[in-house]
């Protein structure tokens, strides 16, 4: 059985995220302790928020170089929401830009569309060879609540990475597959089916 | 590729039972509202919405036990509302479980809690419910009155005495204010003096995520949304609104969207199975919005 953290920095819904995860049958921790975040067969970064409240929980924690070294070494992440936001190279809110983690690049900045937030059911075009969508259809939809995105899409696609997207007025990276590094911008444990279908495909490749 | 008119039961929770009747097949214990949640997951509903009447604090604990073994059940976003006064109140729901949490009283009574929740757990977990109720110098067409608004009259209780007025505690009104509506507490008896779409606008630009604009007058009456009330609100905030009040039928939904409502919420004509989600979502579609 394959284990999975769930990074507890003190931000986000962390019940439903281990629930989500529990139910495709991995062995779950909700844990701080970063030892067991580095030992984990797959680490969630779950999110919610402000970008600068999240990466200030990340530093306090030291977890930074930890989701690093897994990412360098090839080990699976899953960033979630601001989770996901927090692995681009910076966040702006408000006018304030924050540094992220780097590991993608761009810049999260804030939706320009007309209805904010971008709040429920939405569809994704995935690319073909995308591991995460494997299987699911077309018209399936998840559940997104944000309004600040990552909108490079070409920035990721030329590190390499495939780019689910989703429109709110204009495209964004809805999840993003690099390496080991898997982020999606919706929420996966609370997108019902559609989202059991993708928790089990990225725990199936742990 | 647009984002779906979400359909949203809404049920009302006191001590951890579902309070008004419910009829709903092939369910063990229909006063149980975790089964009800996975029932309604189960028909296709988009998002839960509890409001907690429990009038006891000491049965709160009861409502909290409700929301965790609800978000370990259900995997659709969960919002719950009622007697919701802090940060503290909403950190306690988040971490039972909920994803949204719906402030009403106490935002009126304190303007800024809004902006300390937004700022706190980010706008997205904030809903903002307004109960309104239709002041008497409105004419009820269904369309955006533009009757004046009565200045500086007092909130009295019994709710449509209070006529009307704007430019109530810290919200900017008076001319030019697309009046006519009265925000109300207590079930709707209670008036307070501000002007609904005025209050709307201010609670947006504090901070608030969404709007749950639930019309007093029509809830009850399974006429229909107050299609005007939606349509004064919806000109006046970019965030999702989500109308309440008065579905009875399944083509009154269509309207509350084309008014510009980005979500449904029922409560009486889903419980009682009088219309399901599935029969509301083919309606919508039909009429060419997206759905779930």
């Amino acid at each position: 059985m394959a284990s999975v953290v769930v990074l507890d920095y003190g931000s986000g819904n962390l019940r439903s995220a281990e629930r989500a995860v529990a139910r495709t049958g991995a062995d779950v921790t909700v844990t701080a302790d970063l030892a067991a975040a580095a030992a984990a067969d797959g680490l969630v970064v779950p999110g919610v928020g402000a970008y600068a409240a999240c990466m200030a929980g990340i530093e306090k924690l030291g977890a930074g170089p930890v989701i690093a070294q897994r990412v360098a070494a090839g080990r699976p992440v899953l960033g979630i929401c601001v989770g996901m936001q927090i692995l681009f190279d910076s966040g702006v809110e408000h006018g304030v830009q924050t540094e992220g983690l780097g590991l993608l690049p761009g810049v999260v900045s804030r939706l320009t569309a007309r209805r904010i937030p971008h709040m429920g059911w939405n569809t994704v075009q995935a690319p073909d060879s995308s591991t995460l969508m494997a299987g699911l259809a077309a018209e399936s939809r998840f559940y997104f609540v944000h309004s600040y995105a990552a909108g490079d899409l070409e920035a990721l696609r030329a590190a390499g990475a495939q780019v689910t997207t989703a429109v709110h007025d204009e495209p964004f990276a809805a999840a993003v597959e690099l390496g080991s590094l898997c982020a999606a911008q919706f929420h996966p444990e609370k997108s019902g089916d559609a989202g059991y279908a993708l928790l089990c495909n990225w725990v199936a490749g742990l | 590729m647009t984002v779906a008119v979400r359909v949203i039961p809404c049920l009302d929770v006191d001590a951890g039972r579902v309070v008004k009747g419910v009829n709903f097949a092939d369910l063990r214990d229909a006063g149980d509202p975790v089964e009800l949640a996975a029932a309604y997951d189960a028909a296709g509903a988009d998002e839960l919405t509890f409001l907690d009447v429990t009038a006891s604090s000491d049965d709160r604990g009861t409502t909290l036990d409700v929301v965790r073994r609800t978000a370990e059940s259900v995997f659709i976003p969960l919002t719950v509302g009622g007697g919701v006064r802090s940060v503290s109140d909403v950190d306690v729901l988040l971490r039972a479980g909920a994803d949204k949490v719906g402030v009403n009283t106490a935002a009126i009574a304190r303007p800024e809690l809004i902006g300390e929740i937004a700022e706190h757990f980010g706008n997205q977990v904030l809903v903002l419910s307004l109960d309104v109720r239709r002041s008497r110098t409105v004419p009820s067409a269904p369309t955006v009155p533009s009757a004046p608004t009565v200045p500086g009259g007092a909130g009295v209780p019994g709710g449509a005495d209070g006529a009307g007025v704007s430019g109530g505690a810290g919200v900017s009104g008076g001319a030019g204010v697309p009046g006519g509506w009265e925000v109300t507490t207590h079930g709707g008896r209670r008036g307070t003096g501000l002007d609904a779409v005025a209050w709307a606008r201010r609670v947006a630009e504090l901070g608030a995520g969404e709007i749950l604009l639930n019309s007093m007058d029509a809830d009850g009456t399974k006429a229909g949304f107050d299609l005007a009330l939606i349509e004064a609100v919806r000109a006046v905030v970019d965030i999702p609104v989500i109308a309440s009040g008065g579905a009875g039928r399944v083509e009154h939904f269509v309207p509350a969207v084309a008014a510009g409502a980005d979500a449904v919420l029922a409560a009486s004509v889903f419980h009682f199975g009088e219309l399901t989600i599935g029969e509301v979502k083919a309606s919508l579609r039909e009429a060419g919005n997206p759905i779930r």
